[in-house]
């Protein structure tokens, strides 16, 4: 097996391998939604006192299949008030910008072979295909909304629409100081530059920190909060949660939807939030790397190289929690708080970032 | 009355103290002890009086208390009560001082609305709302329950047993002269 792999010529080798990569990252994503769902329902749950589904297969563990089955097989109910076309295309949007973006996410260094990185697409434009391929998640919605052709939805897509363009703009400028302070593009060299230990000057040797950009300067940690809470805003968490709004949309977008349609939506909404999860974590809390054991160099052997995927997985999987708690923590915003949080504060905001940072770098440079 | 809202100061207006308000709320209820009942195995223990699922009884002597009057199948609202005499040359009750007993006794548990009339109707304390609920079944016939299985739930009475001290003076008129 291995010497026919080696005999086969590199081009070949790369295509096999990258569809191997392919085939894990689009199944471990899966597997993550299908269990996020699983931890979402169980948190809410322990914090409104109550137990959450618990009794498919031990601690509720196989509810997600369940949950499968029945989306699957519900009866899929197509309104005779609908636009056809855009009703069956919202739903497949849902889910595609997000199993797009996860090409260009490094999700660990390399199994051993530094030839072969851990990422499907090392793109040096990876960021901006990254917002380019987000800016389409708004399709799924809009059209989902103008498809159902009836009044809640169409509130729910016109919000979201309002709410996901006005957010992108910030989220977008929110994450150009990282790209100055880096000098790339490329994801892989923006978790490169986030290798070793924190050199704040007054940092005791002793005590090592990892040199994540949320911990390098004040720049790049207010560059982390815009970006964090663009991030709520964009995956249609609470508390930007309006275009679901369940109280005075009846639920939304997805009010016409049913069986794996209905599905796919949700799926494609806990798709996003490990995407953005995974972005968070590149972008600002260096991607597969911890400071400490010199986690932080590309991987030499397997065994290093399933760490640094498992840590990567770690540190999404915390923010996924994060997600999760805030949802059930948090009331809702009001329509004209979000927007005037979004223009009036966030934007301005990122845009003086951006400045302070490039006068920072400025100076830095001429010393 | 017009509450005064006082305006929030730089602290309050980062969302700060609510955000940590929010976490220790929540952090407190994901540890605190759970209300959830698991049902089927854990159950709602009913208050005494609960009207339940009516189950014939027997009396302390192990014998049907049920003299088969059809009170309790004529005043049934929703004619759930079913029951078949024994008829003129039929089986004789299974304790003294009794005409009869019911050949078949049956309540149909899918009709019964639980009113506790035959309960109250019964002039020989046979019939009780005990504190069963929630009955299941997997078919229809399954919930017709039938004399034997509503004596085997009933279980035995604990109150009078109604006629047993005049089955003792008819007894005590044997030998005369009566000493009761």
């Amino acid at each position: 097996m291995m010497d026919w792999l080696n005999n086969l010529n590199p081009a070949t080798q790369f295509a096999l391998f990258t569809a191997a990569k392919v085939v894990g990252a689009f199944a471990v994503m899966m597997f993550m939604v299908a269990y996020i769902v699983l931890v979402e329902r169980r948190v809410c749950a322990f914090m409104q006192d109550r137990l959450g589904p618990n009794r498919c297969g031990p601690f509720g563990l196989l509810q997600p299949a369940a949950d499968a089955v029945k989306s699957f097989f519900k009866e899929e109910m197509t309104p005779a008030h609908v636009r056809k076309i855009f009703y069956i295309i919202a739903p497949m949007l849902a889910l595609i910008p997000a199993v797009l973006n996860l090409a260009v996410i490094p999700f660990g260094s390399t199994l051993g072979n530094p030839k072969n990185p851990m990422v499907l697409a090392n793109l040096n434009v990876g960021i901006l295909y990254t917002f380019g391929i987000v800016s389409l998640s708004v399709y799924s919605i809009v059209l989902a909304g103008y498809a159902a052709n009836s009044k809640y939805p169409f509130l729910g897509g016109i919000r979201s629409t309002a709410q996901m363009i006005s957010y992108e703009i910030a989220m977008g400028m929110s994450v150009i100081p990282i790209f100055l302070c880096v000098g790339d593009l490329n994801l892989s060299s923006v978790i490169q530059s986030q290798a070793g230990r924190l050199d704040w000057r007054w940092l005791p040797d002793a005590l090592v920190l990892p040199n994540w950009f949320v911990l390098q300067s004040p720049m790049t940690f207010f560059a982390f909060c815009i970006f964090l809470v663009s991030a709520f805003a964009e995956t249609n968490r609470t508390p930007f949660d309006l275009p679901e709004a369940e109280q005075e949309l009846a639920g939304g977008y997805n009010v016409e939807y049913s069986s794996i349609k209905f599905a796919l939506f949700f799926m494609g909404e806990y798709a996003n939030m490990i995407l953005v999860s995974a972005m968070m974590v590149t972008l600002f809390f260096g991607g597969w790397t911890l400071p400490w054991f010199g986690l932080d160099q590309p991987a030499i052997d397997l065994v290093h190289g399933v760490l640094h995927i498992g840590i990567f997985l770690g540190k999404v999987f915390l923010f996924l929690v994060m997600f999760i708690w805030i949802r059930w923590m948090w009331p809702r915003f009001r329509y004209d708080q979000l927007m005037d949080l979004g223009w009036r504060r966030f934007i301005p905001v990122a845009l003086v970032n951006i400045l302070v940072t490039a006068v920072w770098l400025w100076w830095q440079s001429g010393k | 009355m017009i509450v005064k809202r006082k305006p929030l100061n730089l602290f309050e207006r980062l969302y700060l103290p609510a955000i940590i308000g929010g976490f220790k709320v929540t952090l407190r209820h994901f540890f605190s002890k759970k209300v959830t009942m698991q049902y089927p195995e854990q159950r709602w223990v009913v208050p005494e009086g609960y009207r339940g699922a009516p189950y014939l009884v027997k009396d302390q002597e192990g014998c049907t208390k049920c003299v088969s009057c059809q009170l309790c199948e004529f005043v049934c609202p929703p004619k759930a009560i079913k029951i078949t005499p024994p008829g003129p040359a039929g089986q004789l009750a299974d304790r003294p001082n009794a005409e009869k007993m019911p050949k078949e006794f049956e309540i149909n548990m899918l009709r019964c609305i639980f009113c506790g009339f035959c309960q109250e109707v019964c002039p020989e304390e046979a019939i009780f709302l005990m504190k069963d609920y929630s009955l299941t079944g997997t078919s229809r016939a399954e919930m017709i329950y039938n004399k034997e299985k509503l004596l085997a739930l009933g279980g035995v009475h604990a109150g009078v047993q109604k006629w047993k001290h005049k089955a003792e003076e008819a007894k005590a008129q044997e030998n005369f002269p009566v000493k009761v």
